[in-house]
């Protein structure tokens, strides 16, 4: 079993925590795990992205080779497209937040962005940020995303959830609560 | 067990080696290594009573000679910059090799291949030879923990510093690393023999022969720390650094490719490097691909002037791309597999995203009042640094017209000014200033060069993180008097909105001064103001 994620979005989403979530309940179930990403000059409002390997066995190259990824998390719908070529054409798809950050002044048309992720097979759009806010804190957005895809993760939703309330105990009760309902609320999200 | 940084791994082994001494400048992809000893120095192991410093330095310079005097004292010292940042620290890098180092020294240097952050791609692995200093260089997280603590021994049995090159896809990873017991800060009290740190030439001259023999040591060291698995025939793959994992992930395919078997494969990770593996790998194959990052360091070594006995593949011959990083993708390619199957990219074009200054930065506004001062002159410099102002280069701003190296703004502007260029701007920031702006003001001052200095003093290091700058905000116009800019062109204005009009004016008349003016530009950076608030 191996377990390839992209996690992408926009400087200042706050995308690499969740890796961490992912990373550590991998761990915790005593799987392989890699995790990369890159800092600095990335994070002003650019491109920013991580990389999540997971496996049961070794896992060598730190980055995920093009044509292995098996979910890119797009936490900005536009991002998602930049990594299409790292899909596996068998097992890749797309979860990706509808939102739109438009910090560039020639990004595409938003409708020809979704139409692009729909191509992909199983690809999954979420309104997150709406969601977000049912939960009652709209920065849980990306836990909603976290949720969308839980059938494709390989670990179970409880222990996502336990390095959740680990990872956000320090913020307060409240931020726990709310991401994970977020996440709940991600899990029961209708695929077509 | 724990899950570490290739950075973090380096920081955790220091504190697990005893050191007593950690010492840095911020700079992508090192930074982390010092941020992590900061914050866990004090749960680290030590004898009561035994004082362990963790300390951002005004310069990589500065850090390197403070590591060398813990050195001297007889304790151990860690001393990290990015590559460039060991072109600032080259002059005790290099003759560092000479003394005789006594406290364990190793010496951090984080490469950006792909130059993520960075000016430049230089490999440190040349200037580790350069100074005749053994090289270290780590295939993963776990390695890079074991190779601290092994470097940290070898240092002081070998009286020499060790240089542990890394790279930013590992500084940055994240893996389980197995650390070893941690052993306790060591003191051997200061060096027996000072004249081997006195490098006038006939002591200069004994410690360069006691280095030079020493070099076939560290080779035959080199050699037998490196690792030979023996395969196929056909082909023989020497990997160094993370080109190990890149082959790794290819290697079954590969073997699947050619009847089960595997190539032979020699990995390399000390420098200078040993020959016997070399020549058993090569008595053995009909042909080499060479997979390193950086520069083709071993490569053009195995190729010398007459060329190798037998075909080298690597990045002299483009199997595997000269300029930027390595990826499984172009060590794929190079092992001749197809590449794998991938979804199309997307069908309508995807526009980057250059990074921005972030909302309310205080250098957007600095800006708003630069161009404004300028508006309907032609006849401009504005020359400048390393920072998040640097974005200031790129669209919307077009504010500033270089960016080369730590404290260059000044110095260029200064050289301009002083060939008759009017309206010569340096713009750099409080932190940059104190690393390499200061002494090219004191040239500027000693010349009266008509040139016009803007300091963005936003109290930190910006772009690394928010790093404390080494001296105050209200420290910095005495500063600059003592440094002997006249005191009515030392202007302090506030960066803000509401002053941008007040601010171009005060611009306006210190770029008519015929002589050095300074103005510095006041307020708080907005990402150390969140991270202020967090802790």
């Amino acid at each position: 079993m191996t377990c390839d994620i992209i996690l992408c979005g926009v400087g200042g989403q706050g995308g690499l925590s969740v890796s961490v979530v992912i990373a550590r309940a991998a761990m915790a179930a005593g799987l392989h795990v890699k995790q990369s990403e890159v800092h600095g000059m990335s994070q002003r409002g650019g491109e920013v992205l991580a990389h999540l390997r997971i496996s049961d066995r070794e896992i060598y190259s730190p980055t995920i080779p093009k044509g292995k990824t098996d979910i890119i998390f797009a936490f900005e719908p536009l991002e998602a497209l930049r990594y299409l070529s790292w899909l596996s054409v068998e097992r890749g798809t797309v979860v990706a937040a509808m939102v739109p950050i438009l910090n560039i002044p020639n990004y595409p048309d938003i409708d020809s962005v979704f139409g692009e992720i729909r191509k992909i097979p199983r690809a999954r759009l979420i309104d997150a940020d709406t969601i977000a806010k049912e939960a009652g804190n709209v920065r849980s957005a990306n836990l909603v995303l976290v949720g969308a895809a839980a059938d494709l993760l390989p670990v179970p939703p409880k222990a996502i959830e336990k390095e959740v309330e680990a990872l956000f105990s320090r913020k307060g009760e409240a931020v726990v609560q709310a991401n994970l309902k977020a996440f709940e609320l991600g899990r029961h999200i209708q695929h077509a | 067990m724990m899950v570490l940084s290739g950075d973090e791994a380096v920081a955790q082994a220091a504190l697990d080696a005893g050191a007593a001494g950690a010492f840095a400048y911020p700079g992508t992809p090192s930074t982390e290594i010092m941020e992590y000893l900061q914050e866990h120095i004090g749960e680290a192991a030590g004898a009561a009573g035994t004082v362990r410093v963790t300390q951002w330095c005004a310069n990589e310079k500065t850090a390197y000679e403070s590591a060398l005097g813990v050195s001297f004292a007889g304790k151990r010292a860690m001393v990290s910059m990015k590559h460039v940042g060991l072109n600032v620290a080259m002059d005790p890098f290099v003759n560092s090799a000479l003394v005789r180092i006594h406290g364990g020294l190793v010496v951090v240097v984080a490469d950006d291949p792909s130059m993520h952050s960075s000016q430049n791609e230089q490999d440190s692995r040349l200037l580790a030879e350069f100074a005749r200093m053994p090289c270290f260089e780590p295939s993963d997280q776990q390695e890079a923990y074991d190779m601290v603590r092994l470097a940290f021994d070898y240092s002081e049995a070998h009286e020499v510093p060790v240089l542990l090159r890394i790279t930013t896809r590992l500084a940055h990873a994240r893996d389980l690393v197995t650390t070893a017991p941690a052993r306790a800060v060591s003191d051997m009290g200061k060096t027996g023999d000072t004249y081997a740190w006195v490098l006038m030439p006939a002591m200069a001259r004994r410690q360069w022969a006691g280095l030079l023999a020493k070099q076939a040591v560290f080779r035959a060291d080199a050699d037998a720390a490196s690792r030979l698995e023996l395969g196929s025939n056909e082909l023989g793959v020497i990997t160094c650094g993370l080109g190990r994992a890149y082959y790794m992930e290819n290697e079954d395919d590969w073997a699947q490719a050619h009847g089960g078997e595997r190539p032979t494969h020699l990995h390399i990770g000390r420098y200078p490097m040993g020959t016997e593996k070399i020549g058993a790998l090569a008595s053995r194959v009909g042909r080499v691909l060479v997979v390193e990052e950086g520069y083709p360091y071993v490569e053009r070594d195995l190729r010398g002037i007459f060329g190798a006995p037998l075909p080298v593949a690597g990045k002299m011959t483009g199997e595997i791309p000269l300029a930027g990083e390595l990826s499984a993708d172009s060590v794929r390619a190079a092992l001749g597999l197809s590449p794998r199957e991938a979804v199309a990219a997307a069908a309508i074009e995807v526009p980057g995203r250059a990074p921005q200054f972030c909302q309310g930065c205080p250098h957007a506004d600095s800006f708003t009042a630069l161009k404004k001062a300028l508006e309907g002159e032609v006849e401009f410099f504005a020359a400048s640094d390393i920072g998040c102002y640097t974005l200031s280069a790129l669209p919307p701003w077009n504010a500033v017209e270089s960016c080369v190296d730590m404290g260059a703004s000044v110095g260029m502007a200064r050289g301009a000014a002083s060939v008759g260029q009017k309206r010569a701007i340096g713009v750099i920031g409080d932190s940059t200033f104190y690393h390499s702006g200061m002494t090219n003001l004191i040239d500027a001052v000693k010349y009266r060069t008509p040139m016009t200095l803007l300091i963005l003093d936003n109290g930190t290091t910006g772009m690394t993180g928010a790093q404390p700058t080494i001296s105050a905000t209200s420290r910095l116009p005495r500063l600059l008097e003592g440094l002997g800019v006249e005191k009515e062109h030392i202007r302090v204005l506030e960066a803000h909105r509401r002053a941008i009009e007040a601010d171009a004016a005060a611009i306006r008349e210190e770029l008519a001064y015929d002589g050095v003016s300074v103005i510095v530009m006041v307020r708080e950076c907005i990402e150390w103001l969140k991270k202020a608030r967090k802790s």
